[in-house]
């Protein structure tokens, strides 16, 4: 087989896994609903919790935001491998011969499509909620569209990781919140600087980079830790 | 009649790679770090109270922190230890991945409870030496922060090998994360020191080569500083010889060293 039918027939794999997934996921609708649900319930807890001052929340609201997308995020990764790995179509993917890797980022991919970019076309609703400053809605759209991938990346190797554990979901916040930790401090950091209408420009960079470097690197990961769960 | 020409030119191996290829195998380890055990603790021990002595007998009292300075003879090296020992778990850990060596992956799962216990000792000797000179026992300062950050990416490691119940499997999905958390560590540094700058520069520089510490209160720091190794490395292997023990308990060398011990 010549190296151009072998890449052929990765994509083909590639784009045949994530058309299921999808499928699978909206099949699951209300599964697919929960964090997004969680999402609107956290972030609403915040004025309950600290009281409705309109100019309180506008400086807690870039934070706030961003600590509802970690938190919603960590609740759908499980999801990830989950049925794959308990119905056996994981190994299945093992044994079939394409790369581990290709088949971790369609995963990571399709976390990020039903996942992450809900979070991301929900934050309109959220700014207006937590009065978010005026003009920061596009940089916090922006370091929400760089950073959302990111954390299905990083999130993968923990669902990895822990997916052969009955009760990996729990275990599976503590890994994989330290290492979140920089993107949470880049992104409030950009639009915090917006906020003081400071040049952000340089915070987008950083994630943009951030992304690059983990969208080259995570996949890798996360086939190693499975190929270990899976042993 | 080839066959012996072979033998005869293979080439002898070293004397360093024998040693290390000795110390792949269970038995001699453990035979081994038992030997040295004894000796790092007695250089632990005189280390530390020659550097205890000479930091909180001998040293002058700060003209601006007062004696509550004194703290940064146990903060200041259980703090790089914390750092450092990370590392070496990971370094470990990375070999462990690569090679599948048994004694690299003890090695590290037991240097993760040891480096949790050092970042403890820092969060707690730092926040200590705060409530005098900041006036409260925990700022988010920078140092502090990463330090609790630190502490959470142990927690993971430590939870993740107790977690799966079966030992090899459990130390390599642990070494893996060890070695996420390594390649993660330098950005969670900076971008957290880069967070909150309000933090006193870094007294001791090996890079500019002049210090603002007197050289009669960095003594004892160095000297502390060299001695907590020597414990890490007599817990270290303290520590591996039990869990060799307790893995190997059903092999005929462990049984026999139980025998012999009891």
């Amino acid at each position: 087989m010549s190296t151009g039918q072998a890449t052929g027939s990765m994509g083909r794999a590639f784009i045949a896994l994530l058309r299921r997934d999808l499928l699978l996921a909206f099949r699951r609708r209300t599964e697919l609903l929960f964090p997004i649900i969680f999402l609107l319930v956290v972030v609403s807890l915040f004025p309950l919790g600290i009281g409705p001052s309109m100019e309180l929340l506008a400086r807690i609201s870039p934070g706030v935001i961003w600590i509802a997308a970690l938190l919603s995020t960590v609740i759908s990764l499980d999801a990830m491998f989950r049925s794959d790995f308990e119905d056996g179509t994981l190994e299945q993917f093992v044994i079939s011969g394409h790369p581990l890797t290709l088949i971790a980022l369609a995963k990571i991919l399709t976390h990020w499509l039903v996942a992450g970019l809900p979070i991301v076309l929900l934050t309109p609703l959220l700014a207006i909620w937590m009065n978010l400053p005026e003009g920061t809605l596009g940089v916090i759209l922006l370091t929400l569209l760089l950073g959302t991938p990111v954390l299905s990346l990083i999130g993968s190797i923990g669902v990895g990781l822990t997916i052969s554990l009955k009760r990996g979901g729990q275990l599976l916040s503590l890994l994989v919140f330290p290492l979140y930790v920089p993107i949470l401090i880049i992104a409030t950091a950009a639009v915090m600087a917006a906020a003081d209408s400071l040049p952000y420009t340089q915070f987008l960079g950083l994630q943009t980079a951030g992304l690059i470097v983990t969208l080259t690197l995570a996949p890798f990961a996360t086939a190693a830790a499975l190929k270990i769960s899976l042993s | 009649m080839t066959e012996e020409t072979r033998t005869e030119t293979k080439p002898r191996k070293n004397a360093f790679v024998l040693f290390i290829h000795k110390l792949g195998s269970p038995p001699w380890f453990y035979g081994f770090a038992g030997k040295l055990i004894p000796w790092l603790w007695l250089i632990f021990g005189v280390l530390a109270a020659w550097g205890l002595y000479l930091g909180l007998v001998k040293a002058p009292t700060d003209y601006l922190q007062g004696e509550s300075y004194r703290i940064i003879y146990i903060h200041v090296p259980s703090a790089w230890m914390s750092w450092m020992i990370y590392a070496v778990m990971a370094g470990l850990g990375f070999i462990n991945l690569v090679w599948r060596i048994r004694i690299t992956e003890i090695l590290a799962m037991s240097s993760a409870p040891i480096g949790a216990a050092f970042t403890l000792v820092a969060l707690a000797s730092g926040s200590l030496w705060g409530r005098p000179t900041w006036g409260t026992y925990w700022v988010w300062d920078a140092r502090l922060t990463s330090e609790l950050v630190l502490l959470f990416l142990y927690l993971g490691v430590i939870g993740l090998y107790n977690a799966i119940d079966e030992p090899r499997k459990a130390a390599r999905a642990a070494c893996l994360l060890a070695l996420v958390g390594v390649v993660n560590l330098p950005i969670i540094h900076f971008s957290v020191k880069w967070w909150n700058t309000l933090h006193q520069p870094s007294s001791i520089s090996f890079t500019s080569g002049s210090s603002s510490i007197d050289p009669s209160m960095l003594w004892p720091l160095l000297i502390m500083a060299t001695a907590v190794k020597f414990y890490y490395g007599a817990s270290l292997l303290a520590r591996a010889r039990v869990k060799l023990l307790e893995q190997d308990k059903r092999k005929t060398w462990a049984k026999n060293v139980i025998r012999e011990g009891s």
